[in-house]
């Protein structure tokens, strides 16, 4: 059984994020770059499978700049087999990527394809159920277990007020949560052999695939701040501004 | 044209996240509908009928959502999605399994948690763990939309008389089973509904110095527990108290930050709580600099104090 990793080239998570002075966006210039963390989450998981010879082939999967390229290498380097670049300079919201990723779906004929829950940029929460509509595929989101058998998956998903456990046919679609693994540290030696593995480059032309946007950003603006009030001496004076200034106890 | 929202409930009540959805609804449309697919969930739709501003309940019944399974309920919406404007789902575990599915289908984008209507195609949504805000315009007929419940006010439960329709139910999809659920119990406020919260970090060290610290406070105050990724990445708390960008979305009347240094990610799921107060023996931690009371004290004497100190 083949898996599908998408992977999202993001704004590296320490990075605090400047919003651009004219409100077109947040200013990504010159700015680290990373592997969306969920989606880190989501290779080592494929990984794990592949060693557990539960998977034969692992394929990572970007979309967008030339750059991904880096993205697509890191996957490699944690142990995906091969990449896929679909690159375009557009644009792309998550109903694109999620047609993309259907398109390479029908190609591959994945057995699983397992992504991140959300990307810490544009904080959408979006690809996965998308790619999962579009495929007729059953999906699974909000995995903190995943264990593989007899043309199933069963996966432990973290909802509201606790856990739930699905029981899933394979083909499927996998969104990763936080705790489902984590990541190990990529290595010299397989960042060297990272770079010889196989990379192809596609256009989303070559996928006959349609990447209009369908929502329009009209500007971006700072959140309002919220000033740092006062520190009190004691837990008397705290639980005095409580009852009689603010009121909340 | 109309609104309509998918509605959270437990099959016999409506939860509270359908309630700040309908007031999202009612700035996108003021005809608004709300759709209930669950088993046996007559009460819900009776509930929903009396949310104030809702003209029309639609009520799907069978096995096939008892469990929420996104497949299931998606069909369901899309069922009777052609005669919507805007379809509206609370930013919930569950909202977010189902909405994209639909927008997918129906070949538009989404808009997911809007924190304010500007105009019925024109939303404002944070991003960047709340550290820019977006206004972004849906250039759709159909608007799919998840809505941050934090960012509107609830609607009141009473006070309305809709009408309640029975809709024909879809099939079961067959491709997804629910095996079981391991929900935990207790007496305590929802956290995403809660009017005090008492949430730790990692400082707490330890599970059990968890519970022995903080329960007291919680207890005392009626507050929800939550945490810090840290704290629940070091299993000093369980999965579904991480309150954070990643996590749950919060802002209660008063949140106490307890051995919470502030990452900028904790931050985005709390800072727009109406008071916060924040307890850390290191001056330096970002906490602070939201805080509107900041206690620098060992939490491990303070804590014990502060409930001592509210009789």
């Amino acid at each position: 059984m083949k898996v599908l990793v998408p992977v999202k080239r993001v704004v590296d998570y320490n990075v605090k994020v400047r919003v651009k002075s004219d409100g077109t966006g947040v200013d990504i210039a010159n700015v680290k770059m990373s592997m969306n963390p969920f989606d880190e989450i989501a290779v080592e998981e494929a990984v794990r499978l592949k060693e557990k010879g539960l998977v034969t082939e692992v394929i990572a999967v970007s979309c967008g700049v030339t750059q991904c390229q880096e993205t697509l290498r890191t996957a490699m380097a944690i142990g995906a087999d091969r990449a896929i670049l679909v690159e375009t300079t557009e644009e792309l919201q998550p109903l694109a990527v999620a047609k993309l990723l259907k398109a390479l779906v029908e190609k591959e004929q994945p057995g699983l394809v397992i992504l991140g829950k959300q990307a810490i940029d544009d904080d959408c929460n979006q690809t996965g159920q998308m790619l999962a509509a579009l495929t007729d595929l059953p999906q699974a989101t909000f995995a903190s277990k995943v264990e593989i058998a007899d043309g199933k998956a069963k996966v432990t998903r973290e909802v509201d007020g606790g856990l739930e456990t699905l029981s899933i046919t394979l083909p499927a679609i996998v969104t990763t949560d936080l705790r489902l693994n984590e990541p190990r540290y990529v290595t010299l030696p397989n960042i060297m052999k990272a770079k010889k593995k196989q990379l192809d480059v596609l256009k989303p032309s070559d996928l006959g695939v349609d990447i209009k946007a369908h929502l329009k950003v009209l500007k971006v603006s700072e959140p309002p701040k919220r000033s740092a009030g006062i520190k009190v001496p004691d837990v008397a004076t705290l639980v005095s501004k409580l009852k009689n200034d603010a009121k909340v106890i | 044209m109309a609104a309509l929202v998918i509605a959270e409930h437990d099959h016999r009540s409506i939860k509270g996240a359908t309630l700040n959805t309908v007031t999202a609804a009612l700035k996108c449309d003021p005809q608004v509908h709300v759709l209930i697919a669950g088993a046996n969930a007559a009460d819900a739709a009776k509930a929903a009928a009396q949310i104030a501003g809702v003209a029309k309940v639609l009520h799907a019944d069978g096995e096939q959502f008892a469990h929420g399974l996104a497949e299931n309920v998606a069909a369901q919406v899309l069922a009777v999605a052609k005669d919507y404007s805007h379809i509206l789902f609370p930013a919930t575990a569950a909202g977010k399994n189902v909405a994209p599915r639909v927008a997918a289908k129906l070949d538009v984008g989404q808009v997911s948690d809007i924190s304010k209507v500007d105009s019925p195609d024109t939303f404002e949504r944070p991003i960047y763990a709340g550290n820019a805000i977006a206004i972004v315009q849906s250039l759709d007929a159909i608007k799919v939309i998840t809505v941050r419940t934090t960012g509107f006010d609830p609607a009141a439960a009473t006070g309305g008389s809709a009408a309640v329709e029975t809709v024909t139910a879809v099939a079961d999809s067959g491709k997804s089973a629910f095996v079981g659920s391991e929900i935990a119990k207790n007496d305590r406020p929802e956290l995403t509904a809660a009017k005090i919260i008492v949430s730790g970090g990692r400082a707490l060290g330890s599970s059990d110095k968890f519970n022995e610290v903080l329960t007291p406070l919680a207890d005392k105050l009626g507050a929800a527990l939550g945490a810090s990724r840290a704290a629940v990445d070091a299993g000093y708390a369980p999965n579904d108290w991480q309150v954070g960008q990643t996590g749950k979305i919060v802002a209660p009347q008063l949140y106490i930050a307890a051995g919470i240094s502030g990452a900028i990610q904790h931050l985005a799921g709390m800072k727009d709580s109406k008071v916060i107060v924040a307890i850390n023996k290191d001056p330096e931690a970002p906490i602070f600099s939201v805080a509107d009371y900041g206690l620098e004290a060992d939490l491990f004497t303070a804590v014990p104090e502060l409930v001592k100190a509210l009789g």
